[in-house]
């Protein structure tokens, strides 16, 4: 749309809104100042006061002086646009006007919230309106254009979180990409042995829902692949997934073990990742008895074929299917689809940064997800809690926070922690019969079952003692202290520093963003938080939605979480991703640059400034031409246009001008 | 108008920020929901992205009173258009240039990155300025752009001061 063609709708009246919002603005700005300011504003012809601008009535004010044809614009000086924009555009819609008559002053978020002094507070107040009374002057009537959305869904990640926003949408009967790093899909709850507080056991409930993703005719399953760019919009992603090759043929492999049985080396020599290092696997394997998809790969950083190129290649010769291919190369495969969930998960705290806890030194010091190992049945010692030399451990000791609520490495509680290490104490007792002794800071048991759970362990006999352990050593002082660890911590309910001697320590370690979390975020074009976390649209009300519209957040990717939290938000990122689909298409934001083809001198500076290729050159009429489809709003063009004849729509010349000049003339 | 600041007052500085929907706008909104307080010279404008930024919009800023203009866009790379901080950047660089030899501190306009979960980076950088343009004093250009308006541009040709 050009600027000719837009309609205008007479001489600006405009009626100015300031919103007390309770206390949160009149609290800090003299409202009543402000609105008898706003009326000295030019064109301003109605200015008013409400409590609550957003609630039905505050709406129905602007509405009646519309309709009365006492204003032609609006102007509503409360939050942020952030926050209602879209409120009061649809009000001033209602009321009869083109809702881009509507300009917002934030005088919360920008200034009763962040002022102390009031009379300073109620002066950048005003400067904010009158910017917004002169802007509104020159706006336009915009109509959004309707763009389709592409029904399929692509869900990054397929730990439990992914697993169930992929189902959900593909019962729903929405095709859905599932991408998986790993091997197989599963993610950490695949390496627990049970949950709490039910201690149901995870493989038992984990495992039908990755069966039911491999057979869902609806889920094309990708494991081993990692999306390497995203290009488009909300409802019109292009994707590309790179697939990993595996060296066996995914669509001939039946999972048999055959390949792994006559591999060269007879016996398993290399560190097994599923197993957290704790035994060894060989060169072609798979993570584990229930890996979805069930197929083998060969790692080639340890397959002989590819360190030397001389092996003799049994695996092939076994395999009756001739799954095995050494020459399989990465593949690029290229999708689309309408929404995005990301599922991408967490990485366990790496216990090593603290290193007094002698994590790396003393051989049995373990972390947390390496006793999940442990006491698993399908684990390295088939479920048996043990020290390295093979003997039962006679006291235990478990450290709580190891890598949260510290200053020195994360801040935040890792939530799941105090719960998992409950569980462990209680699976580690009933194994052992060991003395197990709980270090923890505060026990945060919230949760449905969670403290029921924690009296438990209360009353089978488990130690709890609240002080943060200083140390970790072998330094004995005592002849009962020989050979064990010795664990240095203040009790701090009794108010002494206790020295206590175990044989094992389990390390609750914490969760962490993973290592490659910017660089995921910068695929997708979303924010992470300080912690590294990926951040969500608003942290109470739009907790699943990212700043990208159609990219939403799934599972511990967002923030630590435990089980249900993560399938409860996987099930409301999948609700997110379907509203978008079933409402069938997206309104764009109609905030696209535009030329004005009289002013154009056909210089061709816009065109290689835009990132999206939106601008083209006519080359018969020797002026450039915006393609409002491409145009994604930025405006990058329009300050470079030497003629000014570019121009962005909600974002013009003139309307910047004279917002800067009424910031800065009154007040 | 009769409240206008710096009237009967001790001066403050007033500044002019322009802030990219995506980040800086965004840390902005956050630093209020933290009640972050800061120093409340500066004004916000919204644009979509700091490539919006028309290096006239900054003098015509300083031109109509602002003692300092503060860019606040995405971090390097972090851009939600791929590289309009790059773009507003390479304005940035020449525009300060061109302010130098108006006699205009350079230093009176200000690029931040500030990421949209920086709103203490928000607060921090908005008291610098403020500070910063306090000590600097006030730039006073409305007067001298009106003067020499009046004199016409030939008179800015001949080396009027600006």
């Amino acid at each position: 749309m050009s600027a000719s063609d837009s309609k205008q709708n007479g001489a600006p009246k405009i009626g100015v809104y300031v919103c007390h919002c309770g206390i949160n603005i009149a609290g800090k700005i003299d409202v009543a100042g402000a609105v008898e300011f706003a009326k000295t504003l030019p064109n301003v012809t109605v200015a008013r006061e409400y409590k609550f601008i957003c609630s039905d009535p505050g709406q129905e004010l602007i509405q009646q002086d519309i309709r009365d044809g006492k204003i032609n614009r609006v102007v509503v000086a409360s939050c942020s646009p952030l926050m209602h924009e879209n409120t009061f555009r649809k009000a001033t819609k209602a009321g009869g006007e083109n809702p881009y008559f509507f300009q917002m002053a934030n005088i919360r978020e920008h200034v009763s919230w962040v002022t102390t002094d009031k009379a300073m507070a109620t002066i950048k107040a005003k400067a904010l309106i009158a910017g917004a009374v002169h802007r509104v002057a020159h706006h336009k009537s915009l109509e959004r254009t309707r763009v389709p959305v592409n029904p399929d869904v692509l869900v990054v990640g397929g730990g439990i979180a992914g697993i169930h926003a992929a189902l959900t949408l593909a019962d729903s009967g929405k095709k859905v990409y599932l991408v998986e790093r790993e091997p197989t899909i599963g993610g950490h709850m695949a390496q627990f042995d049970k949950t709490f507080p039910t201690l149901d056991c995870a493989a038992c409930i984990l495992t039908p829902k990755m069966s039911a993703v491999r057979s869902h005719p609806n889920i094309i399953l990708w494991s081993y692949s990692e999306v390497s760019q995203v290009e488009g919009y909300v409802g019109n992603f292009k994707v590309k997934v790179r697939r990993k090759p595996r060296y066996v043929d995914e669509t001939l492999c039946v999972g048999c073990y055959e390949c792994i049985d006559k591999c060269i080396f007879k016996k398993p020599k290399f560190s097994d990742e599923f197993n957290q290092g704790l035994n060894l696997r060989k060169p072609v394997y798979i993570p584990f008895p229930q890996a979805t998809p069930l197929v083998a790969l060969i790692d080639p950083e340890t397959c002989a074929e590819f360190r030397g190129g001389k092996c003799k290649k049994t695996c092939a010769e076994a395999c009756e299917r001739n799954a095995i291919d050494f020459n399989q190369k990465e593949e690029i495969k290229e999708i689309e689809v309408g929404a995005i969930i990301l599922a991408t998960g967490y990485k366990t705290f790496d216990a090593k940064r603290i290193p007094r806890y002698g994590y790396g030194k003393y051989p049995n010091v373990y972390t947390a997800m390496e006793m999940e190992r442990l006491v698993n049945a399908s684990g390295p010692t088939g479920g048996e809690v043990l020290l390295r030399d093979g003997k039962k451990p006679k006291s235990v000791a478990v450290v709580h926070c190891v890598g949260s609520r510290d200053e020195n490495t994360n801040r935040y509680c890792s939530r799941v922690c105090c719960m998992a290490s409950l569980k462990l104490a209680h699976l580690i007792h009933e194994r052992t019969e060991a003395e197990v002794y709980n270090f923890y800071i505060d026990m945060r048991a919230a949760g449905k079952g969670y403290e029921e759970f924690y009296d438990r362990l209360l009353a089978e006999g488990v130690h709890f003692i609240r002080g943060r352990v200083a140390e970790i050593s072998d330094w004995a002082t005592t002849p009962e202290e020989e050979g064990k660890l010795i664990i240095r911590a203040e009790d701090t309910l009794i108010g002494v520093v206790r020295r206590i001697p175990v044989d094992m320590v389990v390390l609750a370690t914490g969760l962490e963003a993973q290592a490659d979390a910017e660089d995921v975020r910068r695929v997708f074009n979303i924010s992470c938080g300080a912690e590294g976390w990926f951040l969500e649209r608003h942290p109470k009300l739009a907790p699943v939605s990212t700043f990208t519209d159609g990219v939403s957040l799934a599972g511990a990717c967002q923030g630590p979480k435990d089980i249900p939290d993560t399938v409860a938000q996987a099930g409301a990122a999948a609700a997110e991703a379907l509203a978008l689909i079933d409402k069938g298409f997206v309104e764009l934001e109609p905030n696209t640059a535009y030329i004005q083809d009289e002013f154009c001198s056909g210089c061709k500076t816009c065109i290689g400034l835009c990132p999206y290729s939106a601008i083209s050159f006519v080359a018969d009429k020797n002026i450039a031409s915006v393609n409002g489809a491409l145009c994604k709003g930025c405006g990058t063009c329009v300050a470079a246009c030497p003629s000014g004849a570019l121009q962005q729509n909600l974002f013009t010349d003139e309307q910047i001008y004279d917002e800067i000049k009424g910031v800065i003339s009154y007040v | 108008m009769s409240d206008k600041l710096n009237t009967n007052k001790p001066w403050e500085p007033r500044i002019i920020a322009f802030f990219c929907n995506w980040c800086t706008y965004t840390a902005a909104d956050l630093a209020g929901t933290a009640r972050m307080v800061y120093a409340p010279n500066a004004r916000v404008i919204r644009i979509m992205c700091s490539g919006r930024l028309d290096p006239q919009f900054i003098l015509t800023a300083l031109r109509e009173g602002a003692d300092g203009v503060l860019i606040g866009g995405c971090h390097p790379g972090d851009c939600h258009y791929q590289e309009g901080n790059y773009k507003a950047l390479r304005r940035f660089t020449l525009l300060k240039r061109l302010l130098n030899e108006m006699g205009i501190e350079p230093e009176r306009v200000r690029m931040e990155w500030i990421a949209a979960s920086e709103g203490d980076r928000v607060q921090k950088v908005m008291n610098e300025m403020t500070e910063h343009i306090r000590k600097l004093g006030p730039l006073h250009l409305e007067p001298k752009a009106a003067a020499m308006a009046a004199h016409g541009a030939g008179a800015a040709r001949q080396g009027a001061p600006v």
